[in-house]
C-alpha cells in the first residue's frame, strides 16, 4: 500500500469538495431567498420585487454555474480515486447519489433554465412555480448526499457479505432515517440560508453606505435578517443535535474535537479553550465550563463520555477480534461459502470488527501475522489528530452563536427602529461576508477529518479506499485541478463583483405603469392618492 | 424488506442492464446536441451575433440535459459498483480531461457574455469547442477500448488493479480501432448537433449547420459501417466458459471467460438484435438526407433514431458482456456478475418508476415552452440570454 497514493487522494478530494462548498451553501439560501422575494411579487404585483428577484436571481445564477460545474467532478470522483471504496459501499453509497440525480439535479437544473429565460414567456405564477422548484430542487439535492455522508459516519442498514466481498444494504428504510443523516441535512441547509442571508446583508449594506439602491437594499435586509435570524437559531439547534448524535455513534470524533483524554466522571466539563499536546495527551492552558460537555453530548447528568485512551484501549480489542474475523473470512472466500458452521459462527461473531483488522495492512500484507507493536499501532491509528479538530469545531461554533447576534440586531433595527443602521453596523455587515463560508468549511473539516482513519466508520479504513493509481496519475489532475480551479475562481468574483457594482436593473416602463395603474386604483376607490415607495 | 423477492435478482439485472442502455442513450440524444451545437460552434457563426444565437439555442436547457451525464454516473454507482468502480479509476487520466471539458461547458455557457470584450468571448467560444467536442470524442474512444477489453485485473480481494506504466495506458488507448469509434460518436454527436442547430435557427447560421450537418453525418454512417466489418475480421470478443448463475452473487472471479470467437457470434445466437445495427444505419442515413431536405423536424427524430441504434448496437452485441478484461478474462464484469444486491436493485427500480415519468413529463413542457426559433430580438430583450 503507498502511502503517497492516499495522502495525495485524499488532499485532492479534500480540495475540490471544499471547493465545490464554496457554491453551494449559496445556492442553497439564495434559491429559496429569490423565491421569497417572486412570492412577495406574484402577491403585490409591485416592480421593486420583481427587480430584486431578477438582481437577486442573477448573483444566484453566476454562483449556481459553479456549484454544477463542479459537482460534476464528485459524481465521478469516488470511482476514479476511490474505487475499492466504490466497490466496497457502492451497494448503499450509490443508491442516495442516484437517488439525488433523480429526484433533485434533474427538477433543479431543468427548472434552471426557464427561471432565466421564461420571464416573458410564462404566466406570472407559472415562473414563481419555477424558481420555487429550483429551489426545492436544490434542497433536496442536500438531502440526498447528506444521507449519502450520514451513513459514512454511522454505516447503517447494512452488512458484509464475504462472497461479493463488500458491504450490502439490508434496510433502505434505516439508511434513509439514519439520524446522523436528518440531523446533517437540517445544520447544512440552515448553514446554507445563514450563507445567503448574510450574503444577501452585506451586500445591501454596501449599497447603504454608497447611498445607492436604497429601496433595494431596505427590502433585502428586512427579508434575508428575518429568514437568516431563523436559520441561525436552527443551525445551533441542529448542530447540538448533531453532537448528540456523534456522542453514541462517533465516541472517537467526539473525544478528539473535545481533547478529552481521559474518561471523566459525569457529568463532563466543556474546554472553552486549551492547547492540546497529542504527545503527551493533554490540554495545557485548559478553561473548562463544568457540565456542559455531559449536557450537550449526553443530554444527562449521569452518563459518562469515554475518553481517548479508554476508546483507543477498546479499538485494541476490536482490532484482535477483527483478526479473528479476518481468518474466518479467507477460509470462507477460499471455500467460496462451503465451510463448517464453526467458521461461520466465528465470522458472524466478528464481522463487525472486520475494519479494524484491515487498519493493519498499513503494516503487515496478512493481519493474521501482525505482532503485538503493529497492534497497539493500529489502535493508536484510530485517534484523529486532535488539534485540527478542536480548533475548527471552536471557531465554526463561535461563528454560528455570532450569526445569530448579528442578525438579531439587523431584525430587530429593521422591524422596529425603521431601518435606521449606524453606519458601523453596514461596515461590519459588508466585512463579515466571507464569514458563514469560513464556518460551513470548518464544519465540513470537522466531520470528515474527524472521521479519519475510516472512509465509512470502522468499516473501511481510509488507505485501504484508494484507486490502483500512479503518483503522476494523482500530480498530474492535482495540478490540473488547482489551476483550474483557481481560474474559474478568480473568473467567478470577478464577475461576482462586477453585477454587483452595476445593481439592479431597472425597467422604467414597467414601474411607470405600475404607477399610473396604482393611482387608478386609489381614486376609483376613493382614498387619498399616496406615492407609491418606489 | 421481502417485497424485493417478488422481482427475481436475474430479472432486476436485466432490467438494470436496460436502463442503463436507456440512461447512455437519454444522455446522447439530450447532451448529445449540446455537445455538438458546442463542437460547431466557431464554424456556424462567424459573428458575435451569430455566436450568441447558437449558444442560445441550447441555453435554456443544456443544464437540464447534462443530468443525464450525472445521473449515468450515479446509476452506476448504485446499480453497477464494480463498473463504477473499475472504468473510471482504469480510464482515470481520459475521465479528468471528460470533466474538465465537461467543466468549461457550463462556465462558458454563462460567462461568455457577461463581458463585451472580443477576446474574452472569442476565448470561451473555444472552450465551449473544447467542452463539446473533448468528451464526444473520448466517450467514443471509450467505447471502442470497451469492445477489445481493458487492461484491468481483480485482486482476491475484489480489488481492481491496473499494472504497467501510467503513460504507455494512456497512450494504449489511443489505439486505431478506438480512435475510429471516437470518429463514429464525434461524427455523430456533429451531425445530431446540426439537426437541432436547423430546427433551432435560421439564415446563415442554419445553411452552415446544414452543410457541416450532412458531411458529419457521411462520415458516421461510414465510419460506423467501417468499425463493424472491423469487428467482424479483426477484434476477438469474449465468451463465457460456461453459463453464469444469473441469481449468484456479484463476484466477478466466479465466472470463467476465455477471448476467443467474434462479438458478432451473438447476431447468429439472437438474430432479432440486428435492428440495432440497422436502426443505426438507417436513421443516420435518414438524418442527412434530412438535413440536405431541410424536414427539419424529422431529421431530428432521424438523428435520435440512429444514435439510438448505434448505442444500443454496441450493448446488445456484447451482452452479457458490460467491461471485458483484456488482461485477466475471468474479471471481466457481466450483467449476471457485476450488479448491486437483490434489494438495492429493487429499491433503485422503484425510485426509477416513481421519478423517470415525471422527468420525461416535465422536460418535455419545459421543451414545449421554449418551442420555436431562437430570434436575435429574443435574446436582446432578455437580460439573462447568454
Amino acid at each position: 500500500m503507498d502511502f503517497d497514493i492516499v495522502e495525495l487522494s485524499r488532499l485532492q478530494f479534500a480540495m475540490t469538495a471544499m471547493y465545490h462548498f464554496l457554491f453551494v451553501p449559496l445556492t442553497l439560501g439564495l434559491s429559496i431567498l429569490v423565491a421569497i422575494m417572486e412570492t412577495v411579487y406574484v402577491m403585490t404585483a409591485r416592480p421593486i420585487w420583481r427587480q430584486m428577484t431578477k438582481f437577486w436571481g442573477t448573483l444566484f445564477g453566476i454562483n449556481f454555474v459553479l456549484g454544477v460545474a463542479t459537482g460534476i467532478t464528485m459524481e465521478f470522483q469516488f470511482g476514479m480515486n476511490w474505487s475499492y471504496y466504490s466497490h466496497y459501499v457502492g451497494d448503499i453509497f450509490g443508491a442516495p447519489l442516484a437517488i439525488e440525480g433523480l429526484m433533485a439535479f434533474f427538477m433543479e437544473a431543468t427548472f434552471v433554465g426557464l427561471m432565466f429565460f421564461g420571464w416573458d414567456k410564462l404566466s406570472r405564477v407559472a415562473h414563481l412555480i419555477v424558481t420555487w422548484l429550483v429551489a426545492i430542487g436544490s434542497n433536496f439535492s442536500a438531502l440526498w448526499i447528506l444521507i449519502a455522508n450520514g451513513w459514512m459516519q454511522n454505516p447503517v442498514g447494512a452488512e458484509f457479505n464475504p462472497i461479493t466481498m463488500r458491504m450490502e444494504m439490508t434496510s433502505f428504510f434505516d439508511v434513509v432515517f439514519n439520524e446522523v443523516a436528518q440531523a446533517k441535512f437540517v445544520h447544512t441547509v440552515s448553514a446554507g440560508y445563514v450563507t445567503a442571508s448574510i450574503f444577501v446583508l452585506g451586500v445591501s449594506a454596501w449599497y447603504m453606505l454608497k447611498g445607492v439602491h436604497f429601496e433595494l437594499a431596505r427590502r433585502s435586509i428586512a427579508v434575508a435578517a428575518a429568514f437568516g435570524l431563523a436559520s441561525a437559531f436552527s443551525v445551533v439547534i441542529l448542530g447540538d443535535e448533531s453532537g448528540y448524535s456523534t456522542s453514541h455513534n462517533q465516541k472517537m470524533k467526539l473525544a478528539a474535537m473535545e481533547a478529552m483524554w481521559e474518561t471523566h466522571p459525569a457529568p463532563a466539563e466543556f474546554t472553552l479553550f486549551g492547547i492540546p499536546d497529542q504527545e503527551a495527551r493533554e490540554t495545557k492552558y485548559a478553561i473548562h465550563i463544568p457540565y456542559a460537555m455531559g449536557l450537550i453530548g449526553t443530554r444527562s447528568l449521569t452518563t459518562e463520555i469515554p475518553g481517548i485512551s479508554d476508546l483507543e484501549k477498546q479499538a485494541e480489542e476490536r482490532v484482535r477480534s477483527g483478526i479473528l474475523a479476518y481468518d474466518a473470512l479467507l477460509k470462507i472466500r477460499e471455500a467460496r461459502g462451503d465451510v463448517t458452521e464453526d467458521v461461520k459462527a466465528t465470522f458472524e461473531a466478528h464481522s463487525k470488527d472486520l475494519g479494524f483488522a484491515f487498519l493493519l495492512m498499513r503494516y503487515v500484507e496478512d493481519p493474521r501475522q501482525a505482532t503485538e507493536a503493529q497492534i497497539v499501532q493500529a489502535a493508536e491509528d484510530t485517534i484523529p489528530t486532535v488539534w485540527p479538530l478542536f480548533w475548527s469545531f471552536r471557531i465554526m461554533v463561535a461563528l454560528g452563536f455570532s450569526f445569530i447576534a448579528v442578525l438579531a440586531y439587523f431584525f430587530v433595527v429593521a422591524n422596529f427602529r425603521g431601518m435606521q443602521f449606524p453606519r458601523w453596523a453596514l461596515k461590519m455587515a459588508v466585512v463579515i461576508i466571507p464569514t458563514p463560508w469560513i464556518a460551513a468549511e470548518m464544519g465540513w473539516f470537522t466531520a470528515e477529518f474527524g472521521r479519519q482513519p475510516w472512509t465509512v466508520d470502522g468499516v473501511l479504513p481510509t488507505a485501504m479506499s484508494v484507486s490502483h493509481l500512479s503518483v503522476a496519475d494523482l500530480l498530474i489532475t492535482l495540478a490540473g485541478f488547482v489551476i483550474f480551479y483557481t481560474v474559474l475562481f478568480i473568473i467567478e468574483m470577478g464577475l461576482m463583483l462586477k453585477y454587483i457594482r452595476k445593481g439592479p436593473y431597472q425597467d422604467v416602463k414597467e414601474t411607470e405603469d405600475w404607477q399610473r395603474r396604482h393611482e387608478a386604483r386609489l381614486m376609483s376607490s376613493g382614498q387619498p392618492v399616496t406615492m407609491p415607495a418606489e | 424488506m421481502i417485497l424485493h423477492e417478488f422481482i427475481s435478482f436475474d430479472l432486476l439485472r436485466v432490467i438494470w442492464w436496460v436502463l442503463l442502455g436507456v440512461l447512455l442513450i437519454g444522455f446522447a440524444l439530450t447532451d448529445g446536441f449540446d455537445m455538438g451545437v458546442g463542437a460547431l460552434l466557431p464554424f456556424v457563426g462567424k459573428t458575435d451575433a451569430e455566436r450568441r444565437l447558437v449558444i442560445n439555442t441550447i441555453g435554456p436547457v443544456w443544464e437540464g440535459n447534462q443530468v443525464w451525464f450525472i445521473l449515468g454516473g450515479g446509476a452506476i454507482f448504485a446499480a453497477w459498483p464494480p463498473l463504477y468502480a473499475v472504468s473510471f479509476s482504469g480510464f482515470y487520466l481520459a475521465m479528468f480531461a471528460v470533466l474538465a471539458a465537461l467543466i468549461l461547458r457550463p462556465v462558458g455557457f454563462k460567462y461568455r457574455s457577461k463581458r463585451e470584450s472580443a477576446a474574452w468571448r472569442n476565448g470561451w467560444d473555444w472552450a465551449l469547442f473544447v467542452g463539446g467536442a473533448v468528451p464526444a470524442l473520448i466517450f467514443g474512444v471509450a467505447v471502442g477500448n470497451v469492445l477489445q477489453g481493458v487492461p484491468f485485473e481483480l485482486t482476491d480481494f475484489l480489488m481492481p488493479m491496473y499494472p504497467g506504466n501510467f503513460f504507455m495506458k494512456f497512450v494504449g488507448l489511443l489505439n486505431p480501432f478506438a480512435l475510429l469509434a471516437g470518429v463514429v460518436s464525434l461524427a455523430m454527436l456533429l451531425m445530431h448537433g446540426a439537426a437541432w442547430l436547423t430546427l433551432k435557427t435560421d439564415g446563415p447560421v442554419q445553411l452552415r449547420a446544414r452543410t457541416i450537418g450532412t458531411v458529419a453525418g457521411v462520415v458516421a454512417l461510414v465510419a460506423y459501417a467501417l468499425a463493424g466489418v472491423w469487428l467482424a475480421l479483426g477484434i476477438p470478443g469474449y465468451q463465457m466458459v460456461a453459463q453464469a448463475a444469473a441469481n449468484g452473487p456479484s463476484n466477478p472471479l466466479m465466472t470463467e471467460v476465455v477471448r476467443g470467437g467474434s462479438w458478432l457470434d451473438a447476431y447468429a445466437a439472437r438474430p432479432w438484435i440486428a435492428i440495432a445495427p440497422v436502426m443505426g444505419l438507417a436513421g443516420i442515413a435518414l438524418a442527412t438526407l434530412g438535413l440536405r431536405a431541410g424536414r427539419e423536424v424529422w431529421t431530428l427524430l432521424f438523428s435520435k433514431l440512429g444514435i439510438t441504434g448505434v448505442i444500443g448496437s454496441v450493448g446488445l452485441t456484447m451482452f452479457p458482456f458490460i467491461l471485458p478484461s483484456s488482461r485477466q478474462p475471468s474479471a471481466s464484469l457481466t450483467v449476471w456478475d457485476a450488479s448491486s444486491s437483490h434489494l438495492t436493485l429493487f429499491v433503485m427500480l422503484v425510485v426509477t418508476v416513481i421519478f423517470m415519468p415525471l422527468i420525461l413529463a416535465y422536460t418535455a413542457w419545459v421543451y414545449k415552452v421554449l418551442w420555436g426559433k431562437v430570434t436575435p430580438d429574443e435574446i436582446s430583450n432578455n437580460q439573462n440570454s447568454y
